[in-house]
Parts: C-alpha cells; structure tokens; sequence
C-alpha cells in the first residue's frame, strides 16, 4: 500500500462522518431558509426570501444578544484581566500551573449545573434573603437581565482567563525590568509594555467568548425566565415548539451569517494593531 | 492583588460548594440547610429515571468518546502527511466543527437527519424483502452518538496534532532506516509518544458529551439524558435531589478532567 492510499483509508472514517453529520446537515439548512413553511409542519421546497424578509419579527431576540453578548465579553474581560496578570506575572512558578488549572476546570464542567447554581443563589431564598436581612427589602434578581449577565460572566470568565495567561506568560520579563531601569512608573510600564503585548490574548479570549455566547441557549433558558432570551433561545422555539423548519433555518443562518462577520471584523482589527493571532487551544 | 485573585477564587468555586453543601441536607426544601444527610443521593439513586438517563448518557459518552479518539487519532496521523487542498479542507472542517454554537449542529443535525431518513426510509422499505419489518431510520441514540463523535473527533485531532507537531522527527526516520515497516513505526514509536495525548482527548471527549445538553436536546429523539432530565427537572422547580445528582455529574468531570490534565503535563514533560 502506497503512503497516499494509507493516508485516505485514515481520513475516510472523519471524511465520511464531516460530510454526513456536518456539510449536508448545514447545506440542508441553507436551502430550508429559502423554502416555505409546510402547513403540515415540514418545508416546502421553493426560492423564496420571505423568511428573511420575516427576520425582523425575531429582532428582540438579536437585540438581548447583540447587546448582553458584548456587556458580558467586556465585563468578564475586566474581571479577568487582573487574574490573568497575577497569575502570569506575580506567582511563584511552583504554584502556576494548579492555580490555572483550578481556574480553567470549572469551565470543563458542566454549565447546566454551574448556570443551576445560580438559581439557587439568585432566587428568593438565596442573595436577596440576605439583603433582606440587612435591610434592603424586595430585591428581584432571578429573571432579570442582570441575572443572565451574572450567568454569563460565570460561566465563561475561565475562557477569558486562559487566552490572556498565555499572552502574558509568554512576555519577556526582562521588557519589564528594562522598562523600569529606564525610570518608567510601574503603570507606565503597563500601559506601553505590558498591555500592547497582551493585546493578541486579549483579542483570542473576547473572540472565544462572545462567539460562544452568540449561541447561548441555557443560561438565558434557565436564569432569564422567559423574559431574557436570546437567539439561541428562538431557536428552540421554532424548531421544537412551533417546528417552523423554515423560518427557524433563516434565524439560523442569519446567526451564522453575524458570526462569521464579527470574526472577520476581529481578524482585521488584530491585523491591524500589528501583532500576531496566537493559536491558543484550551487545554 | 492577591486578594483580588482569592475573591475571584472563590467566585468561581463558591456557587458549586453551595450545591454540594445543600445536597447533604436532610430538609425537605433545596434551600435550607436542616442536618447532614446522604439521604437525596439515595433518593437519586433509586429513582429509575434517573438511573435511566444516567445510562443513557454514559453509553452515549463512552461510544461517542472512543469513536472520536480512534477517527480522531487517524485523522491527525494522516494529515501530517497530507499538503494542499485535502489538508486545507480538514483544516476548516475542523475549524468549523470546533468554533460553531452547538445550537446550530443541534439544529442542522437534526432537520438533515430527518430530511435525509424521511427520504431514505420508503426506499428502504420497498426494497426490504416483504414479509419482514423493514427497520426505521429514526433520530436516538445512534443520532446522538454520531452528533458527538463529530465535534468530539476535531477536538482529539486538534489535542493528537500538537503531541504529534512537537515530536521529534529523526525518531520515525531512524524506525524507518532499520526496516521498520510504517506499521510498526507506528505501533512502536509514534503511539506511544502519542498515547497520553489520546487518552487525554478520550477522557476530555468523555466529560464534553456526558455534560452535553444542547445538542442532545435537538438529536436525541425520545431518549432522555442525565443533561436533559436535569434541565426539565429544574424547569419543575429546585429539589434537594437535583443537587445530588449535580454534585455527582460535577464530581465525576472533576476526575476525569484531573486525569486529562495530569496526563497531558506528565507526556509533555517525557518528550523534553
């Protein structure tokens, strides 16, 4: 057997399942947003853009993604950062690897009971029991915005951490000591060396992390209510409640459709800042 | 700064100590604490959905899991050979299996599958021989596997590639410069190196598909797993019984992905 004939017969088994289970699933996809509902349930085959014509019926839907998809990156972002540099900068080498590890592991576990978590503690006899008891009367945080924003910055602030780490383990420090024999203040050693450098991590974790909140479907499920949803939230709806195949294939591709346009709009701005993409994989 | 990093430590770990505090409770309520007790685990662990999801989801995350490490594995071992546009196309098709929503497989798998079956299923049967049910395709738990094992098989190949970039490559020349034969280079040289890799990206795939709900909740047809009897559970309302079986779920990914861990920095630290 040749060495080429070796290599097919080893990509036939992953071939073969990407082009059943992914390519015509998503061509299917593609061709059902252009059909008509089916009075039945199901699709009838045509060319139509009326589907996307309907998008905008959905709009509250992309309005609470668009707008708690970006709060939620930033603000996690925030948190993260400080994290990130304390670990990657400020601890003994000893202890760096098991204080990463300990923030990346909760993100591998499983976030229906991490987000199920925060029911318990946001509902009534969780955190506004107890503001109750200091004083502050009739708190409402289970269902609300700042519920799902909570949810969100909980689930998803070990993604952020990662990416920045390794931006900034990867610093040479002896940037920093020269940046202070050259009499810089410590901020100002941040701000022209340390942060510019860490741009590329910075840019790998938001990316990550909004992609995937763009597709959010449990957290806004169980800590919006009803009242939050989001995209991902329609989603479900269409496909398994009112099995409008049709229309909820429009939905679906106009998702794909803003993702891939953020990515682009990301990998041009990197571009731009001058630095490197860094392939950072998780584990 | 060290505080700041204890209070986002403890963030991060106190909403999951609290469930596993409340689950030892022996009140009636989810969300008061009245005495230690394992009874809710009992409880769990008697009640026959449960156990049945809980089947369910390790069948799913055992077959789907070593079904990815093994396609995955080939398919890493065979792109280092490959240049051009088969490689560029398994670069994206991975890209893409990774990056996108499992949302959207859910979905694609779910409305192609059964376009696909809705059209498949009548030739089947005119040319099943009459007197004999012709079987149905359906969406289950053959669905749910091969959902997985997609997106699973991208993550092993991704885990298997770095361990096989960073290898040294004089040792598979020298394999072959005294007649090994490619099979045996790669029994005997390559698998090893690699193996902690795979079995890394075995227990990884393993916590991904046993925790999966939204794929599973589009795919899995009428089979219910652990993910998905949690999540209607919760829309019922908290229960002390719920927080033992998420400790448990959350007990059981903690292992396997220290394990993950451990094997991945011990292999690394051999090949230096």
């Amino acid at each position: 057997m040749t060495q080429q004939a070796r290599n097919w017969l080893l990509l036939a088994p992953a071939g073969t399942l990407f082009l059943v289970m992914l390519i015509i699933p998503l061509t299917v996809v593609l061709i059902f947003s252009f059909g008509e509902r089916a009075p039945s349930g199901g699709v009838v085959p045509a060319f139509t853009f009326e589907q996307y014509a309907n998008l905008p019926a959905r709009w509250t839907a992309f309005k609470n993604t668009m707008t708690l998809a970006p709060v939620g990156t930033l603000s996690a972002l925030i948190i993260a950062y400080p994290l990130a540099y304390f670990l990657a900068v400020k601890v003994d080498s000893k202890w760096k690897t098991i204080l990463l590890v300990m923030v990346i592991v909760p993100f591998w576990t499983s976030i229906l009971i991490r987000s199920y978590a925060w029911i318990f503690l946001l509902g009534g006899r969780g955190i506004p029991m107890v503001l109750d008891w200091i004083g502050i009367e009739g708190v409402r945080l289970i269902n609300t915005p700042f519920a799902v924003l909570m949810g969100i910055i909980y689930g998803y602030l070990p993604l952020m951490v990662f990416p920045i780490f390794v931006s900034l383990d990867r610093l040479d420090k002896q940037l920093l000591e020269a940046s202070s024999d050259l009499g810089a203040k410590p901020w100002r050693t941040f701000l022209q060396v340390t942060l510019p450098l860490s741009i590329p991590g910075i840019a790998t974790g938001c990316m990550l992390v909004f992609i995937l909140l763009m597709g959010e479907y449990l957290i806004p499920a169980l800590l919006g209510g009803g009242k939050v949803f989001f995209v991902g939230n329609a989603l479900v709806d269409l496909f398994l409640q009112s099995r409008n195949w049709a229309y909820g294939s429009a939905v679906a591709v106009a998702l794909i459709v803003v993702m891939l346009i953020t990515i682009t709009f990301y990998m041009r701005l990197i571009g731009r800042l001058g630095t490197s993409r860094d392939d950072v994989s998780i584990m | 700064m060290r505080i700041y990093a204890t209070c986002v430590y403890l963030f991060l770990y106190t909403p999951i100590a609290i469930i596993a505090l409340f689950s030892f409770s022996a009140g009636r309520h989810a969300s008061q604490f009245q005495g230690f007790s394992i009874k809710w685990y009992g409880k769990a662990l008697s009640n026959p959905f449960v156990m049945d999801a809980l089947e369910t989801s390790l069948m799913v995350a055992v077959a789907s899991a070593f079904l990815a490490s093994v396609f995955g594995t080939m398919a890493a071992v065979a792109l280092q050979g490959i240049k051009g546009l088969v490689r560029t196309v398994f670069d994206s098709l991975i890209y893409v299996a990774v990056m996108i929503p499992g949302i959207v497989i859910g979905i694609a798998t779910l409305i192609g599958l059964v376009t696909v079956f809705d059209q498949l299923n009548p030739l089947v049967s005119t040319l099943w021989p009459t007197g004999f049910t012709p079987p149905k395709l359906h969406m289950g738990m053959g669905t749910l596997i091969a959902a997985h094992t997609v997106f699973l098989m991208a993550l092993v190949v991704i885990i298997v590639r770095a361990k096989l970039v960073g290898m040294d490559r004089a040792l598979t020349e020298a394999s072959s410069d005294l007649y090994a034969t490619p099979m045996r280079t790669f029994q005997q040289v390559t698998l090893p190196i690699i193996f902690p890799a795979i079995l890394a990206g075995f227990l990884l795939s393993f916590t991904f598909s046993f925790d999966d709900f939204i794929i599973a909740f589009f795919v899995a047809g009428s089979e219910t797993t652990l993910p998905i009897y949690i999540f209607s559970s919760i829309r019922r309302g908290v229960t002390p019984e719920i927080n033992a079986i998420g400790t448990m779920v959350l007990g059981v990914s903690l292992l396997m992905l220290i394990t993950a861990q451990l094997l991945l920095q011990t292999g690394g630290k051999k090949n230096k």
